[in-house]
């Protein structure tokens, strides 16, 4: 490749920032595998941050409730990309849509976790923390699942991204890339860094990780296939704040290529020998409290985008891997009278992958009848979200019972593990 | 508590309180560390960034205008026309001179605690440009809310917050119609947005630990209704507005308390009453006290600013005097970790130079993860060092530091550097590192990723 079309790449990339994507991940050591197809297996979760409408990502048209609840902004049965006799996805949801029809992606409708405030902040933390009580801790379930890992398969970390999540933070110090110039790990700076910070426990780590990645990232962009062309809104001369609306404005086509090649470049990061297993990615936004449609209709373009780059990216690892995307709650019912929706309870997770077994919705839908409704306000919860990462992160990740329970999700007991999902 | 030496002193008043030294700033410190920062308490409020600013009122009018004419030419069929692209540049630049033009200040000013001080204010009372139309207001409510009200009354900041065109904008309040208002009777697809009330009381006021409920909430969100923008075309086009005809009548219970009927003064005495809640004197400790000392801050002096807010209700000038006398502010070990903003102002603060280009301030700053005036929630920018001190946040910061250093080290003697920006906080080690360095880029390249650099 050459150097120009990588920095092209790179801006690109660069540009997925600006649409508030980041990609976190971690990883698995370069140590020998003794375990098998365990030792392939491969998990993504996605983080929705600001509260997306389950509502709009699954639309229960089939709901006799649901078109009086959303009035203005209800979906029609024919608008939707059909599931079931009850369900269709978002129709800007087409790459899931395809991979649903395949059996390969399937809707959890009224998944909540454990938190109630409808606050962003509280519910974040307990999502990102697995703890039942709000900052009750300071890491993430992603960081003490690598914890958990039995030492013949201890990962190492790795995410793609400017800042640490909370998901991710632990123990367990995990490295990070995002789109940038480039670093020689072996040149003299780095080298000397490195001896100043050899008594720092903060930065230490941090960097030494860092110089690791930077190779690696080397690799995963030269794995992208598809030729790319000059970006025209490339984030770097835009005023601030303006480059995401400014996409949203035209369609946003450049922000789907960049959502989608990085979702590829992700992709190229976890096909490599010792690359990272499990990772986690952020896209924002969803925060629809006024003029839902369009935001959501973007926000979905750039999540199915970002879906489809890691689907076709993972090649013949997509049949080893498990998407899942997750949100911090789900919106209120009822439309609120700004055409948007408020903070609510219950929202809907994709659960998508090659590993995935076919099947229907997973755990119960409640129903949009007011007497079913949360507080006479939100869709309710039917599923703990803890359930559904531990029975990921046991039967597809074979991470032990005992220490998803004590050390993963402790005091997680009424949150049963949703088995049988792979 | 003893205090530490007054040459220890003297650099934390410059690089923990204030923005990080320009030359001399610490030596000119040193014989009174802390009345260098009571100095800078100023009731007529922070520096403004710019002479003669545009108000909110003309940014937005200014882009509804430009609104305007892309839907005219989008209903024309090409929505990219010249003059669509010149009036989105016209704009872009308005909002990228304000960051400029505070980046600047920033790297400049002499008086860089009262700088971190209107910072850390704005930061509570965030407003983003992540929506489009408070894109452009950014600066103005800066100029307008946060900097007036620095060192006034909490109280009096609350309220100018909650009556600004960014805020209610940014936080959908402007069009919440009360549904049994005149106008939400007679439109019933209209009502209650309560975005705004809920932030106001979980990260303006008294924070979620204080526990209200979900009817607090709503509640709320009812007396707001009427708190609006003027539109293009109303005398008081950009302004604040309160609007009779969206307000929910009625009285209404906020924990615990009635309020009568007033319309407007309905909702402003609840705000006031929040700007007085014992819960919210804890809630602007803890945020001053971890802004500006530890991530976990000491309880000790959280409770001493608490103390201060509430005794002098909640007087800000009070309340940054109180800190800075507090010894626990003056712990040696310094364990802030600068945000990406932070370390970039101080990088130009040790050259003695300002950021020449909005492009030179805002390209490193979009990929360290901080693109200016954007945060990513209401909550505004994180403080912790486990949010930022991250590996590719490192990998970026020592690029970023190459560069800079490639284009300034010439001019520089790195070791006279490393002491006039860190004073007697530079550690044997990075003197060394500095003075071994084999180009003069590589000593300030080191210099300005050592961890004392780092860290305020």
């Amino acid at each position: 490749m050459t150097d120009r079309l990588m920095m092209n790449r790179r801006r690109v990339l660069a540009s997925a920032a600006g649409l508030g994507l980041s990609v976190t991940f971690l990883g698995r050591p370069a140590l020998a595998d003794t375990d098998g197809a365990l030792d392939k297996r491969k998990l993504v979760v996605v983080i929705c941050r600001g509260g997306m409408d389950g509502l709009s990502v699954s639309p229960p048209v089939g709901d006799a409730d649901y078109q009086g609840l959303r009035r203005g902004i209800a979906f029609k049965p024919e608008d939707v990309l059909k599931l079931d006799g009850t369900f269709g996805l978002h129709p800007a949801l087409t790459s899931v849509h395809a991979l649903a029809l395949k059996g390969q992606a399937r809707i959890a409708p009224a998944v909540a976790t454990p938190d109630r405030a409808r606050s962003h902040f509280e519910a974040q933390d307990v999502l990102e923390s697995g703890s039942a009580q709000v900052y009750a801790t300071t890491s993430g379930w992603l960081n003490r699942a690598l914890e958990a890992l039995p030492a013949s398969r201890k990962a190492q970390g790795l995410y793609v991204g400017a800042t640490t999540p909370l998901i991710l933070r632990g123990k367990v110090q995990a490295a990070s890339w995002s789109p940038g110039k480039g670093v020689d790990e072996t040149a003299r700076l780095p080298t000397l860094l490195q001896d100043l910070y050899k008594t720092d426990p903060l930065m230490g780590p941090a960097f030494a990780r860092g110089l690791e990645t930077e190779s690696m990232a080397q690799v995963a962009m030269t794995a992208m296939a598809t030729p790319v062309e000059p970006l025209v809104a490339a984030g770097g001369m835009a005023a601030p704040g303006m480059m995401a609306a400014s996409a949203v404005g035209r369609g946003g086509r450049a922000g789907r290529d960049a959502a989608r090649k990085l979702g590829a470049t992700l992709a190229g990061f976890m096909v490599q020998d010792g690359g990272p297993r499990i990772a986690a990615l952020s896209l924002d936004g969803w925060d629809t409290h006024a003029g839902q449609v369009g935001q959501i209709n973007t926000r979905l373009t750039y999540l199915d985008a970002v879906l489809s780059g890691l689907n076709t990216g993972l090649g013949d690892e997509w049949k080893n891997t498990v998407v899942v995307t997750v949100t911090e709650f789900g919106r209120t019912a009822r439309a609120n009278g700004t055409g948007g929706t408020d903070h609510g309870t219950a929202s809907t997770a994709l659960v998508l992958g090659g590993a995935l077994k076919p099947g229907g919705i997973i755990g119960d839908w409640p129903g949009l009848a007011q007497p079913a409704l949360y507080e006479n306000r939100d869709l309710a919860p039917t599923l703990d979200m803890r359930g559904l990462f531990k029975g990921l992160l046991g039967d597809h990740m074979g991470l032990d019972r005992a220490a998803l329970e004590s050390r993963v999700f402790a005091n997680s007991a009424e949150a049963r593990a949703v088995t049988g999902l792979v | 508590m003893s205090l530490p030496s007054k040459d220890i002193m003297a650099a934390l008043a410059v690089t923990r309180f204030g923005l990080g030294a320009r030359p001399g700033d610490i030596a000119g410190a040193r014989r009174d560390p802390r009345g260098a920062l009571i100095d800078q308490i100023d009731g007529r409020g922070a520096d403004q960034p710019q002479d003669n600013p545009e108000t909110a009122a003309q940014r937005f009018v200014a882009m509804r205008a430009y609104q305007e004419l892309r839907r005219e030419a989008r209903d024309d069929g090409d929505p990219r026309t010249v003059a669509v692209q010149q009036a989105n540049k016209a704009i872009r630049d308005k909002a990228a001179a304000d960051f400029l033009a505070r980046a600047r200040l920033g790297a400049s000013t002499a008086s860089s605690f009262r700088e971190r001080w209107a910072l850390f204010w704005a930061n509570h009372f965030t407003v983003s440009g992540a929506k489009e139309l408070t894109a452009v207001m950014v600066g103005p409510f800066e100029q307008e809310v946060i900097r007036p009200y620095a060192f006034g009354r909490f109280e009096d900041m609350l309220v100018a917050s909650t009556t600004h065109p960014a805020m209610l904008t940014y936080l959908d309040q402007a069009q919440s119609v009360g549904p049994g208002s005149l106008a939400g009777a007679r439109n019933g697809r209209r009502g209650l947005n309560e975005n705004l009330a809920r932030e106001i009381l979980e990260l303006h006021t008294i924070g979620i630990e204080a526990g209200y409920s979900q009817a607090d909430v709503t509640e709320f969100a009812r007396a707001l209704t009427g708190f609006s923008v003027g539109r293009e075309d109303e005398d008081r086009a950009g302004q604040f507005v309160f609007r009779e005809n969206i307000h929910e009548p009625g009285a209404r219970t906020l924990l615990g308390k009635a309020y009568r009927p007033d319309q407007l003064g309905q909702g402003v005495a609840i705000l006031k009453d929040l700007a007085a809640h014992p819960a919210t004197a804890r809630h602007v400790a803890f945020k001053i006290a971890r802004h500006f000392v530890a991530d976990d801050p000491p309880p000790a002096l959280v409770a001493r600013l608490e103390q201060s807010f509430l005794k002098s209700g909640g007087r800000l000038d009070r309340v940054a005097l109180t800190l800075v006398e507090a010894p626990e502010a003056w712990e040696p070990a310094a364990t802030k970790f600068k945000t990406p903003y932070e370390f970039l102002i101080s990088s130009w603060r040790l050259i003695g130079a300002q950021p020449s280009a909005f492009e030179r301030i805002t390209v490193p700053l979009i990929g360290l993860g901080q693109r200016g005036f954007s945060p990513p929630s209401p909550k505004g920018w994180s403080d912790m060092a486990g949010e930022w001190c991250s590996p590719d946040g490192l990998i970026k910061r020592l690029q970023w530091s190459q560069a800079f250093a490639a284009v300034v080290a010439d001019k520089l003697d790195p070791n006279e550097a490393a002491s006039a920006a860190l004073g007697a906080r530079l550690t044997a080690p990075t003197a060394q590192a500095v003075a071994r360095a084999e180009t003069r880029r590589e000593a300030i390249a080191l210099l300005l990723m050592s961890p004392e650099f780092q860290r305020r």
